[in-house]
């Protein structure tokens, strides 16, 4: 056999196990699908998880670039004083921009996304103050430099109340932080439960095989030969539990899609939640392949060892 | 070809199952091993199919020290030993064919190679028209057959066997022997570990008796 055919010969064989091992799954098809089912749902919890997250980090990165301070005006500072109030602060280094907004334009806005202008008509006068909003320079947003500029801010005389918009930003950050962590941490575990499930799967069919693998090896079977149709084995159990994970997935996101947008309707947001279909349509079946291997590795690896005739 | 020089095995219980155990058998040659139960017989084929290792001395096969084998050219080395047992060994949920193709698949030769060989295996044990069924379908002597076929389809120069007709009635023995000699004729060097003392008394090949571990006086 010259070299070329050798290799032809090995891919052959390779294809070959790779579809009896598929056949064997078929041919048990209860256990195989609890298998391939309890694969699936140990991936798809932690890669849901991560999709709520995800678009949780990117809405509040869109808010969270502006660190807006907003100042509320004594009730006697007029307009025009107002406009000079806003151009002066305008000039301050750390502030990159800002607006004003007169008490009628409060108002005015108040009507609009509260739905309770009604209620307004019948007080005697606007009891809303005019703003100003300023917008901190990027270079000054440090937590530090924002809390500083605040303080001054409300030291001035025409300010009744000076107002960081984004702390509960930054709590909703830290809250997001955590959570990023303990689905990081409850990947990792449902991962191990992956390979110990897959692992122990393919503990059973060694088991089965045993007689098999003492032939085998009794007649020249190398420990790759033996090893291969449980790598396959495992490599199946992977990729059918992570397309199992993407359905799951896709079916639970479209089932809280409407109530989604309606949330975010509510809070006037652009709001474009992100399936991650396409990236978690390659993401879980490698991911599943990857631990099938591995745990198939791992099974063999032991009673390999355990069926040599040494 | 079969070099045994102050061969020790000791399990490690501590009992002894070979102790100083020298022969040579050449290449070519057919030779009988003999002995009570327990006398090292078993212990001495698994010596050569390396399924065991000897504690101390040398064992020598085909050229090669078994001693100093890495573990990984180990079932290379036993591509070339055919391995013939008691219990046949066979796998009862694949054909006949299938049992026989094994090592072939083995040492990954192609399709249509396997198909010849196993046919002409086949053919040398008179089965060739049993390749279809199941062993399991197949009587005691039959399947013998096909352990003894799965042996020799890749044409290995040694060719062992484990009281190969131990559960056979005499004249399907005899069939067996038979067999086992013409493989000897075409350059085989056969070694039968065998307690069946009027089958192979009647065989005028060489016996290598064992006792307690040693060769018997």
């Amino acid at each position: 056999m010259n070299i070329v055919e050798r290799f032809k010969n090995y891919l052959l064989r390779h294809v070959q196990v790779m579809l009896s091992s598929l056949g064997e799954l078929w041919r048990h098809p209860l256990a195989s699908t609890m298998t391939i089912v309890v694969i699936g749902i140990a991936l798809a919890l932690p890669a849901g998880l991560l999709v709520m997250l995800t678009n949780i980090t990117q809405i509040s990165g869109q808010w969270q670039d502006s660190h807006q301070i907003s100042l509320f005006l004594n009730e006697e500072v007029g307009d025009t004083r107002g406009q000079q109030l806003a151009e002066q602060l305008l000039s301050w280094p750390d502030i990159s921009a800002v607006e004003f907004q007169s008490s009628n334009d409060s108002l005015r806005e108040f009507r609009e996304l509260s739905g309770l202008g009604s209620l307004l008509d019948n007080l005697p006068k606007n009891p809303l103050p005019a703003v100003i909003i300023v917008r901190a320079a990027d270079d000054f947003s440090e937590t530090e430099n924002i809390e500083d500029l605040l303080e001054r801010l409300a030291r001035m005389q025409d300010i009744a109340l000076a107002q960081l918009d984004m702390q509960w930003l930054q709590r909703l950050r830290s809250l997001n932080q955590t959570a990023q962590r303990a689905v990081q941490i409850l990947a990792a575990l449902l991962s191990v439960s992956v390979l110990l499930v897959i692992g122990n799967t393919i503990r059973l069919s060694i088991l089965n095989r045993q007689a098999e693998i003492r032939v085998v090896k009794l007649v020249g079977g190398t420990n790759a030969f033996v090893r291969r149709p449980f790598l396959y084995t495992g490599f199946w159990y992977g990729l059918l539990g992570g397309i199992i994970a993407w359905l799951t997935l896709q079916t639970s996101l479209a089932v809280i899609n409407d109530p989604i947008k309606a949330l975010a309707s509510q809070y006037d947001t652009v709001f474009r939640f992100d399936w991650l279909a396409g990236e978690l349509f390659l993401a879980l079946p490698l991911t599943g392949v990857l631990l099938g291997v591995l745990g198939a590795w791992l099974a063999v690896g032991k009673h390999l060892n355990a069926i040599e005739p040494n | 070809m079969i070099n045994f020089n102050q061969v020790y095995k000791r399990y490690p219980n501590q009992h002894e199952a070979l102790s100083g155990l020298s022969f040579q058998l050449e290449r070519g040659d057919m030779a009988f091993l003999t002995g009570h139960s327990g006398a090292g017989k078993s212990t001495l084929l698994k010596l050569i199919a390396l399924i065991e290792r000897s504690t101390h001395g040398q064992v020598i096969i085909n050229n090669q020290n078994l001693g100093r084998m890495p573990k990984w050219k180990i079932p290379y080395y036993r591509r070339m030993i055919g391995l013939v047992f008691q219990d046949h060994n066979l796998l009862h949920d694949r054909t006949v064919f299938d049992n026989v193709a094994l090592p072939l698949i083995i040492a990954g030769e192609n399709h249509r190679e396997i198909g010849r060989r196993v046919r002409a295996a086949l053919d040398k044990v008179g089965l060739l028209g049993k390749e279809r069924n199941l062993p399991i379908a197949l009587s005691g002597g039959e399947q013998q057959r096909v352990g003894i076929a799965r042996a020799v389809v890749n044409r290995p120069p040694i060719l062992l066997a484990d009281e190969p007709t131990g559960n056979l009635d005499p004249e399907l023995s005899q069939e067996i022997m038979q067999l086992f000699e013409q493989f000897n004729q075409v350059g085989v060097t056969v070694f039968i570990a065998s307690h069946d003392h009027e089958l192979i008394s009647r065989m005028p090949y060489r016996r290598i008796v064992l006792q307690n571990g040693k060769l018997a006086d």
